[in-house]
């Protein structure tokens, strides 16, 4: 399960399978705040979230192209930005916590 | 006003048009029909991640089920249209039903150009289109095979490394005397075809094909070229081009010329019909005469704009046009449109793998396109957008802070 903080401040818990990215977890039940214009082969930077400060250290590292495209987010990169796209969902990873930002394109 | 809208199509332009309308306060029943079986879904993975086996079916669906049902768009599976009457106002389907609109979304796409060779027809021979003939393709792949790829564009050469990275023997034959040459410059065709061939693809260039030779069972054996020469094949994929598909437009009496014709807004003559995708040609900020793109950045603007059209509030589509593809490890990214610059300037060193060309046609920026570095690809569109005033020498100098032109 994923935990998604939408920008009118309400939470959304949806059951992400494990192999699906958590952008796929918005998208397909259709979260607002997420755009994934290219469909998640991070070319975009519009699946951009903020994990949550206590489960940020559960994600594997940021790869270099998404370290570059983090550069270029709309909202403005903080220290615990990544890619929605980029993170996929593990057993491990049940209850993430992510935060969708104020604008993504 | 009770009959709503009908939207033909089934991909990103139909789907964009139907939540463009909504967005927009259109309020009475939305209707899509589309000829495939399956709810709109992801078409760049086909060639990439999908073909190759690193995305699997059911993440493809661009939107879930709740999505269409939230938002009262009806979607018909598996229907064609076979006649628009736009006096009645109604759409007829192959089946023969007459649904009525008040208006009506045209987001037809296109279809690939087929090869017009002897052998074209043999078993074995494929292009890449739809999910079904990705998966019928990915049945085919269980062990190594020889394939030639014909066409050195982007669905050709995606192919290739897809299917090189699957282990399988590829062959690439181009046409003209480069990859790409449509949409890159000769610096960065020579940086693709040297990145196949470090891969063990053969790319053949300014290669005609005269013939598919079959096995005598019907099923493909070679590929034989212009120069005599023979490739042996047990696939042979084709990607030289789409067609847009303009006959229900045209038999319907609406202007085409390569494309739909439409306005920046989306609109045909007719006000009850907009159209929208690979199926148009339009007036662009970024080209001195009407272009059609063949794009999911324009069939998803476009088709936002047609939407926004169909609810009684037509606005401009002026977004900056962008690209991708997605070969081995190269990102490669184009902001912008670069046919007919006359001046480019590299910034960052090709052989680094890292790079972007920035290009300039009488002094101002027209395209940016970039290598492994899709930050700055982003930062290229923002500078379209903006009008940005930029020099060759700023560009090339990668100590020059591009973010400053945007903050001033």
């Amino acid at each position: 399960m994923v935990i998604y903080q939408l920008k009118d401040g309400s939470e959304r818990r949806v059951d992400v399978p494990a192999g699906h990215s958590v952008m796929l977890g918005a998208v397909q039940n259709d979260l607002p705040g997420i755009d994934a214009e290219c469909g998640g082969c991070c070319a975009c930077g519009t699946c951009h979230v903020y994990v949550d400060p206590a489960h940020y250290g559960r994600l594997p590292a940021v790869e270099a192209m998404e370290d570059d495209l983090l550069s270029g987010v709309a909202a403005g990169r903080q220290a615990t930005s990544r890619l929605s796209c980029q993170i996929t969902m593990t057993p491990a990873l049940d209850g993430l916590v992510v935060r969708m930002p104020e604008r993504q394109g | 006003m009770a009959e709503g809208l009908v939207i033909v199509g089934g991909s990103y332009a139909a789907l964009h048009m139907a939540q463009g309308a909504r967005e927009n306060g259109y309020g009475e029943a939305i209707r899509l029909i589309s000829d495939e079986p399956w709810l709109p879904y992801q078409r760049p993975p086909l060639s990439k991640g999908f073909l190759a086996g690193k995305i699997e079916r059911d993440a493809l669906a661009l939107k879930g089920e709740a999505f269409y049902r939230d938002n009262g768009i009806e979607v018909l599976l598996e229907t064609r249209v076979s006649a628009i009457d736009r006096q009645a106002r109604t759409v007829t389907t192959a089946a023969g039903a007459n649904l009525r609109y008040d208006g009506l979304g045209l987001a037809l796409g296109a279809r690939p150009r087929l090869l017009k060779i002897a052998g074209a027809d043999l078993d074995g021979v494929f292009y890449l289109r739809s999910l079904a003939d990705t998966l019928a393709l990915r049945e085919r792949l269980a062990r190594p095979l020889s394939i030639v790829v014909i066409g050195g564009g982007f669905i050709g050469l995606e192919v290739a490394a897809s299917l090189a990275t699957l282990g399988h023997r590829v062959s690439v034959v181009e046409a003209l005397e480069r990859l790409m040459a449509r949409v890159l410059p000769p610096v960065l065709s020579d940086f693709m075809a040297q990145m196949h061939r470090g891969r063990g693809v053969e790319v053949r260039l300014s290669a005609g094909v005269q013939e598919i030779k079959g096995d005598g069972a019907g099923r493909v054996a070679s590929v034989l070229c212009s120069d005599g020469s023979e490739l042996a094949a047990d696939i042979v994929v084709a990607g030289i081009g789409v067609v847009p598909e303009t006959g229900l437009a045209a038999a319907a009496g609406l202007a085409c010329r390569d494309g739909i014709l439409v306005d920046d807004a989306a609109r045909t003559a007719d006000p009850a019909i907009v159209a929208a995708g690979d199926c148009v040609r339009y007036p662009s900020a970024f080209t001195p005469d009407p272009c059609r793109l063949e794009s999911v950045q324009n069939a998803s603007d476009q088709g936002r704009a047609a939407g926004a059209a169909l609810a009684g509030k037509p606005q401009a589509y002026r977004a900056v046009p962008w690209f991708w593809s997605d070969q081995y490890e190269c990102k490669l990214q184009m902001a912008g449109l670069s046919p007919g610059h006359d001046r480019l300037a590299l910034r960052g060193a090709m052989a680094g793998g890292r790079f972007s060309l920035f290009y300039f046609r009488a002094g101002r920026l027209v395209a940016v396109d970039t290598v492994n570095r899709p930050g700055e690809h982003l930062l290229g569109r923002k500078l379209l957008a903006a009008g940005a005033s930029l020099t060759p020498e700023q560009a090339a100098d990668e100590s020059f802070d591009l973010k400053a032109l945007l903050a001033a």
